[in-house]
């Protein structure tokens, strides 16, 4: 072994538990792909680029100088490609694979954007609300001269107001809630004054900036030849699906789309830890106990990878696994490990209810996806259509893995994680649920990584060939 | 209602069994637990060889190969079969000597492969090293995309009349009077006969009938690229048969060779073990040195069966009349089809081309073969 727990994911769910654990004793090593710590949420700037404050990135500033001044061995630009059992995780980076072995492990590998497809998706020009997110605050980057914002939840005022402040230019905003269901939210996210003001400043923002904001619509089609040109609106009921009404038209030559996020719980799924499907969470996530520990002994969970809670709720989860990861390794007495848990919990049950309202805003609408048109794209990897989804189950698939076999739906660079989701709620509604469908197998690489990464230099007398098969 | 016929897992040998009893004009149900073909059948490397395939299964494989060839005619559904080529490579003096005397006694058993130099290698396949001393070259190779099988034997079942049972697993059969009993999670199915085709789960539906049959798990590792421009048009394996190599159509690259992962029977393949995939990868990058620059999409596991002497278990169940067994057969994938259509005219009551591989000979056998690749 070569630490006492493995972290992955420098978020603030990841960070919150490697430095937990380290001020516990513990020696703890962190991998993160990115190049910083902060996750999506306060994602730093690109080295050697100057961005102007926000409290995002101050938080993430604060976050980052902890780390730094932590005993956490921190190790970024690793592609984490395969977690073994007593937990072995290998990985690749600057000085091509490595691993660690710690008995414990911590996952708080955040989530994946969710796009409900419509016709015109995949033109370039249509990027997610968290790629611009990722555009914005890491690049400094604009995604288009002309952009609409659209998709629901909170990420389209982030997105809107940076680019605005960014010198962008928005031609609207579509948000599939209407007025009344954020004014029903209200009370919740005024349970956290400082965030409901960051979102009072967003408003003020895109308000000042005279931005037609259209409630309760949805992106019918995104138009274009090379790449998007037009986008028309449509509105939409309070499930998602489209209703009576004229279309908006607008030219662009961006699209900002998102419609909530999905957690990325491959990890736990790997090691086939009891799961269920939560839709306000965002699909299947691993069942935990109270401190973030799964049905596998040594291996916790936090942050929006295990349910999407938001950064409030992952920071003290993310403590609170961490935590839990030292009083098992018996570095925190019961006595320290229930007054240091209790605090985090505090922290979780108050930002509870704004947690669940943002969550609420985000999870996936059925009739959305039952208004996808059969000829569209759903896997954009494999180019496999709704109708072909609904073919294979014609054909006897009852399962998102049969699916795949049948379709080759999410056997393609992402394996699935894009379009598992929606794949997934579009052959529930033919077999009856999301649990009876399932969730694609997770596998190594947990992300895609080049062969010549993976193997690096070598003799060919030192491969360690086995012995012939028999004859 | 008895059936004339209950075929008990719906992997290639299984359902090849069930589809040519049921055209033979019986009354046929497939049962098994999950969805057809998901596991060897479905998630082995596809590779329709010779020059991996055993010395005295040859002559099935030829014709299980022609099989293969002909998906279209005789399963009537697509399985993405391409047949190429073949090479396998040997890089070093120790190979080369491996490769001519592994190469010679299937040439003697009837595999049209020849030894090639590395320039006369490298103009077959542009893609190969140039490190390459020595080749098998077969032109009786290619391969197939096992995960299109379940949905061909699928539609092919359905067409033939079987009665498909999937998602029902068995728990247990029963003598009785004019067949057996077969103890299902739909409960209880009749039939006159039955063929045992569990894959590496053979040994477990044996001891329901008191027969113990020690079969070994092999955990084949597996690895698979994105979609890549072209860097290969054959099969490549190598003399020791650790290595298959090929690039389907649509671009992807499958690397296998049957690397050791984690697993048993009990939780399928659990997990891969790293250092392996690296050196297999090596390997496969070794001989093709192009795929370099190829992303690793997916990596798995999958079962193999492997009886005590590595040759297959597909007749009758001695001491039990009207009861089969079909399976472990190494490489079953490629000659599958072929000895489960012989088991099928067995049971017919057809003569057979080529001889079953009874049972009898492994009975009494104290435990499978120790782990080869280990």
């Amino acid at each position: 072994m070569t630490h006492d727990v493995i972290v992955l994911g420098a978020g603030p769910a990841g960070a919150n538990a490697a430095l937990a654990a380290a001020e516990a004793g513990l020696k703890v090593v962190l991998f993160e792909q990115q190049p910083a710590a902060g996750g999506q949420v306060w994602r730093a700037p690109l080295p050697g680029l100057r961005m102007p404050s926000s409290p995002e990135k101050d938080s993430g500033d604060a976050l980052r100088a902890r780390l730094a001044a932590s005993a956490v061995e921190i190790r970024f630009g690793r592609t984490v490609w395969s977690v073994g059992q007593h937990f072995r995780v290998d990985a690749v980076g600057p000085g091509g694979n490595e691993h660690a072995e710690a008995p414990r492990l911590i996952a708080a590998t955040g989530a994946h954007e969710r796009v409900v497809p419509f016709p015109g998706w995949t033109l370039p020009g249509v990027i997610g609300l968290a790629a611009a997110t990722v555009l914005l605050k890491s690049h400094g980057a604009l995604p288009g001269t002309r952009v609409v914002v659209a998709g629901c939840g909170p990420l389209l005022a982030v997105v809107a107001a940076g680019i605005l402040k960014a010198g962008g230019t928005v031609a609207a905003i579509a948000d599939l809630a209407g007025p009344g269901d954020w004014l029903k939210a209200l009370p919740a996210l005024a349970s956290q004054p400082r965030l409901l003001m960051r979102g009072a400043a967003w408003a003020l923002k895109i308000g000042g900036a005279r931005i037609p904001v259209h409630f309760r619509h949805g992106v019918r089609a995104a138009d274009g030849g090379e790449a998007i040109e037009q986008v028309r609106l449509a509105p939409v009921d309070a499930a998602g699906g489209f209703s009576a009404g004229p279309e908006i038209t607008l030219a662009a030559d961006a699209l900002c789309v998102g419609h909530g996020l999905v957690p990325g719980a491959e990890i736990p799924r790997l090691f086939r830890t009891a799961q269920t499907f939560d839709r306000r969470r965002g699909g299947f996530i691993p069942r935990l106990d109270a401190c973030g520990r799964t049905s596998l002994n040594g291996l916790y969970a936090c942050g929006d990878g295990v349910g999407i809670r938001g950064a409030l709720v992952a920071e003290a989860a993310g403590r609170l696994a961490g935590l839990a990861s030292a009083h098992d390794a018996g570095a925190l007495s019961a006595d320290a490990f229930a007054a240091a848990a209790g605090q985090a919990r505090a922290r979780i049950a108050q930002a509870r209810a704004f947690s669940d309202a943002m969550a609420e805003m985000m999870a996936l609408r059925p009739a959305q996806v039952a208004a996808i048109p059969p000829e569209t794209v759903v896997c954009r990897c494999e180019d496999v259509t709704r109708a072909d989804i609904e073919a294979a189950h014609a054909d006897g698939a009852r399962d998102l893995n049969q699916l795949k076999q049948f379709t080759r739906c999410g056997m393609g660079p992402c394996q699935g994680r894009f379009c598992g989701d929606v794949a997934g709620e579009l052959l529930a509604a033919k077999v009856g649920s999301r649990e009876a469908v399932g969730a694609f197998t997770a596998r190594p690489p947990l992300r895609p990584v080049p062969l010549a990464d993976l193997m690096g230099a070598f003799d060919y007398a030192d491969i360690p060939i086995p012995a012939p098969a028999p004859l | 209602m008895i059936h004339d016929l209950a075929v008990i897992g719906g992997g290639v040998h299984g359902s090849t069994v069930a589809l040519f009893a049921a055209r033979g004009g019986m009354k046929v149900t497939l049962i098994e637990r999950g969805p057809l073909c998901r596991e060897a059948s479905g998630v082995n490397a596809g590779t329709l060889t010779l020059q991996m395939t055993r010395v005295a299964l040859i002559p099935y494989a030829l014709r299980a190969h022609a099989m293969w060839a002909s998906a279209r005619e005789w399963l009537g559904h697509d399985v993405g079969v391409v047949v190429c080529d073949g090479l396998s490579l040997a890089f070093t003096e120790q190979e080369e000597e491996l490769l001519s005397f592994r190469a010679g006694k299937r040439r003697e058993a009837g595999a049209p492969i020849s030894l090639v130099s590395g320039a006369e290698a490298r103009r077959i396949e542009p893609g190969v090293s140039d490190t390459v001393r020595l080749a098998g070259y077969c032109k009786v190779d290619g391969f197939a995309n096992a995960y299109l099988t379940g949905l061909a034997f699928r539609r092919a079942l359905i067409d033939a009349g079987v009665a498909l049972q999937e998602n029902t697993p068995a728990s247990g059969i029963v003598r009785e009077d004019g067949g057996f009993a077969v103890q299902t999670s739909n409960g209880v199915v009749r039939a006159r006969r039955i063929v045992l085709a569990g894959g590496v789960w053979i040994e477990p539906m044996l001891a329901w009938l008191g027969i113990a049959l020690p079969i070994k798990t092999l955990i084949n590792q597996l690895v698979v690229t994105e979609r890549v421009r072209p860097v290969m048009r054959t099969v490549v394996g190598i003399a020791n048969g650790l290595l298959s190599l090929k690039q389907y159509p649509h671009g992807t690259v499958v690397i296998g060779g049957g690397w050791q992962g984690i697993g048993d029977r009990e939780r399928g393949g659990v997990e891969l073990l790293p250092d392996r995939v690296i050196g297999n990868v090596r390997l496969a990058c070794h001989a093709i040195p192009d795929l370099k620059a190829a992303r690793v999409a997916r990596a798995w596991a999958g079962l193999e069966a492997e009886t005590a002497d590595a040759l297959p278990a597909a007749g009758p169940i001695p001491g039990i009349p009207d009861a089969y067994v079909c399976g472990s057969v190494h490489s079953g994938y490629t000659s599958g089809p072929y000895i489960a259509r012989l088991l099928a005219e067995r049971i017919l009551g057809h003569e057979t081309d080529l001889p079953l591989f009874p049972i009898d000979r492994l009975l009494g056998t104290a435990t499978p073969s120790e782990a080869r690749h280990d």
